[in-house]
């Protein structure tokens, strides 16, 4: 399962509508427990393919390892990735399989539609290796602040 | 020498984020890191014994394909190394 605030989620969607019509991209940073990856923050990285950012997606590795360090000082861990599907719907692709390397963590995608976020969802990449890795749906929970419901 | 590891290949580091090693040159500390934890091996080489395609290893931040050196560049106690999967895809 994937936790997240509302707030992270309304995030990750919007990014998607901002950079519409071409691809979105960025990390969750977070804890992974049993089951459930818990999203404490979502950092947006930029999309590298600038050839064709309507249908592709890359973060630098430089832009990651930046990412990944700010997530060590606050004692967080990088558990997932996002990105958009502009006029696409919100399944993974086999682009995005082939391209899917981190074990244990969850890849979320939004589809955007003429401009507006529509269906967000998340696949966790299971396996213990490239041989054997698989994406599995995986179920979104969304925490509503306290302060919110008010 | 300090190696960070990512998420995905902690299970190989008996959970550890940041491995130490000894070494004076690039690959000197990645046959440190592989020789503690061998399970690591295969998910950093290929058969070859080349770095997988889709593993990128930086020198603090420099990809280390692309010093003139490679993994003979000499390093010290203060360098950090950080394994970094690739991050893309698309519809």
């Amino acid at each position: 399962m994937l936790k997240l605030t509302e707030q992270i989620y309304n995030a990750i969607r919007r990014h998607g509508e901002e950079t519409y019509p071409h691809e979105c991209c960025g990390v969750l940073l977070g804890r992974s427990a049993q089951d459930v990856n818990e999203v404490e923050d979502a950092v947006r990285a930029g999309n590298t393919r600038t050839d064709a950012a309507h249908n592709r997606y890359n973060i630098a590795p430089q832009e990651l390892i930046g990412i990944q360090r700010q997530a060590r000082e606050r004692g967080l861990d990088i558990i997932g990735f996002y990105h958009s599907h502009p006029d696409h719907p919100a399944q993974w692709s086999e682009t995005d399989f082939a391209e899917a390397h981190w074990l244990g963590c969850s890849y979320v995608i939004t589809s955007v539609q003429n401009g507006v976020a529509q269906d967000t969802n998340s696949f966790l990449l299971a396996g213990t290796s490239e041989e054997n890795k698989a994406f599995e749906n995986e179920p979104i929970e969304i925490a509503v602040l306290e302060a919110e419901r008010c | 020498m300090r190696i960070h590891i990512p998420t995905p290949l902690r299970i190989y580091t008996d959970k550890q984020d940041t491995v130490g090693v000894e070494a004076s040159t690039v690959g000197e500390a990645l046959d440190a890191l592989t020789a503690r934890h061998p399970e690591l091996r295969k998910h950093l080489f290929s058969e070859e014994g080349k770095l997988r395609a889709f593993v990128n290893v930086y020198l603090n931040d420099e990809d280390i394909r692309y010093l003139p050196e490679g993994e003979a560049t000499r390093v010290n106690g203060k360098d950090e190394l950080s394994i970094i999967p690739s991050i893309a895809g698309g519809r």
